[in-house]
């Protein structure tokens, strides 16, 4: 197997042997159960037709939908945005009783099952709930309304930009704060000027990475969005429901609307950190 | 690193303690808000039935049958990904060669994709009116709206997570012990049991536990291509939303109260392995 690679020239050689076989198998499975199947949505989508996969595609309720499902991200991803910078500035700089298990908490939306996460916060922000009690009779309706699907993608997002802001400024060099100190700067400068361009692309990966999560994700949001369509009905709600209804060319084509704008994201994701790296390497 | 700094460069590189107190205050109350009130939630609607209540919901028939299936799909998914997230980190991290990078990528891609795709692309797949639909139907075999489905949905959405904390745990480990015992006379085999496993296996504990979590928590992949029916074909997170839609809510808490716990356990373990050293922050620091 490995003589076979050494002539292709495509491999660098080596003495450790089971090259061929892991990333034959690597190929196989990742082959068979991601590659294969969503290329069948694709495939699905080409056979409608641009004319019909259009029609479906701009249909007023698949708009509504999309166009809620990436709102409501973006706005959710910009909460995060704000506050893990906070949550990570507050578990980097300062040391308080209780840091450890604060820390170990941030991972908290990653672990519990979405459907649960979901419950749990409708039951919070419903009227009579703990939340939602006050937040009534001020005129502010989350549960069962759009506001609702923020607060579940804000829980959702929160560790992406935690976790990705935290190593940075981990690594963070103090001498250059120091520096700008010693020439002057108020902190509040030195923030914006000497540490904000440091973490920024940390923080863009991070916004990005919640971003492209609350627009996929559904097991949280449909218990507290109440679901009206037009008004607070999500995109991956709508492909259930297509399916629901034997609609499958609707699904396909809301799928391959929503997969095309998250390859872009990624895509996008992949420039950041090409980019960052290559300003780290020349700085 | 700080430990020669005088107070005076300490205190210009830091902020006063009004404003440290105030980003602290809000950072606790974010974090009370968005997490610990959601989890507390769980557990005091999960009882305010009572005891006797709650424990009737989890011994009740279609409770057990939920938590066996749960438990069925991580047992099948969780070792399939394993050999796969080994097989992967070994050739991406042990050798050179072309299109690594974007190998690397297409493993990641199951992260970026919706669970609900990931369940319509089985759909499409081998459902009644799916490309593979009337082959099966001929023979016989249920893939969709029956276990097999969702065992492949939950492999699907679960794929990535031992393969990236092995890779760079591998890459980091380098390749010398492994040609060291080779060069020694051991086989393939002997060589990555005997060296390369006790180098990995924090790393890889890590991954399977974050495989784990998520294969057990599946809600919307899982949803695509279980059809719900009780008994049957309803895992634990389907179950919680059949009876929270049934306005069933102490039931719904109270199954869901096992998977805060299952979230909770993961938690610990996993602040336990990272205090190991189980975890190379990846550059993207993603789970």
């Amino acid at each position: 197997m490995n003589t076979r690679a050494l002539g292709s020239g495509w491999v660098r050689p080596s003495v450790i042997p089971g090259f061929g076989m892991t990333l034959g198998f690597t190929l196989a499975y990742l082959g068979l159960v991601v590659l294969i199947p969503l290329s069948a949505v694709v495939f699905r989508a080409a056979g409608l037709g641009w004319q019909d996969f259009l029609a479906l595609a701009t249909d007023g309720r698949t708009l509504a939908a999309v166009r809620l499902s990436f709102t409501t991200a973006l706005m959710a991803a910009a909460l995060n945005a704000v506050f893990g910078l906070l949550v990570a500035w507050v578990l980097v700089r300062y040391s308080f009783p209780g840091k450890r298990v604060l820390d170990a908490m941030v991972d908290l939306p990653f672990a519990l099952p979405t459907a649960v996460a979901g419950i749990a916060l409708t039951s919070l922000y419903a009227g009579n709930g703990w939340i939602g009690q006050f937040l009534e009779p001020l005129g502010i309706k989350v549960a069962y309304a759009p506001l609702g699907i923020v607060v579940a993608l804000t829980f959702i997002g929160l560790p992406f930009v935690v976790r990705t802001v935290q190593p940075v400024l981990q690594d963070l060099d103090r001498e250059v704060e120091e520096a700008s100190a010693t020439l002057g700067a108020r902190r509040g400068r030195t923030f914006r000027t000497v540490i904000l361009p440091v973490l920024g692309p940390a923080l863009l990966t991070g916004f990005a990475l919640a971003f492209a999560r609350g627009v996929g994700e559904y097991g949280s949001v449909i218990f507290i969005a109440g679901n009206i369509p037009h008004v607070s009905e999500i995109a991956p709600l709508l492909i259930v429901i297509r399916l629901e209804e034997f609609n499958y060319a609707g699904a396909t084509a809301v799928a391959v609307l929503m997969l095309a704008i998250s390859f872009v994201i990624l895509l996008l994701i992949n420039l950041i950190q090409a980019w960052s790296r290559g300003r780290m390497e020349r700085g | 690193m700080h430990a020669s700094a005088t107070p005076a460069q300490v205190a210009a590189t830091t902020e006063s303690p009004v404003v440290r107190r105030l980003l602290c205050a809000a950072a606790f109350v974010f974090l009370l808000v968005f997490l610990l009130l959601p989890l507390v939630a769980v557990f005091v609607e999960a009882l305010r039935g009572g005891v006797g209540t709650y424990l009737a919901a989890l011994v009740e028939p279609d409770a057990i049958a939920a938590i066996e299936l749960t438990l069925l799909v991580a047992a099948i998914s969780v070792p399939l990904n394993i050999v796969f997230g080994v097989c992967a980190a070994w050739c991406i991290a042990k050798f050179e060669f072309k299109g690594k990078s974007l190998l690397v990528t297409l493993i990641d891609l199951p992260f970026s994709v919706s669970p609900v795709i990931a369940g319509l692309i089985y759909v499409l797949l081998f459902g009644a009116a799916g490309w593979f639909g009337p082959w099966l139907a001929e023979r016989d075999i249920q893939i969709v709206f029956a276990v097999p489905g969702i065992v492949l949905a939950t492999i699907f959405v679960t794929l990535p997570f031992v393969a990236r904390e092995l890779i760079p745990v591998m890459q980091q480990s380098g390749t010398d012990d492994e040609e060291a015992a080779l060069s020694l006379g051991a086989s393939g085999w002997r060589t990555f049991l005997t060296v390369t496993l006790p180098n990995i296996k924090w790393g890889l504990l890590y991954g399977v536990l974050l495989c784990n979590a998520r294969a057990m928590g599946e809600f919307g992949a899982v949803s695509v291509v279980s059809g719900h029916i009780r008994g049957f074909t309803n895992t634990m997170p389907l179950h919680v939303e059949i009876l929270y839609n049934e306005y069933n809510f102490a039931a719904a808490f109270a199954v869901a109260s096992l998977l805060a716990v299952l979230a909770l356990v993961t938690l610990v373990l996993k602040t336990w392995l990272e205090a190991r050293g189980g975890h190379v922050v990846s550059s993207l620091g993603r789970h």
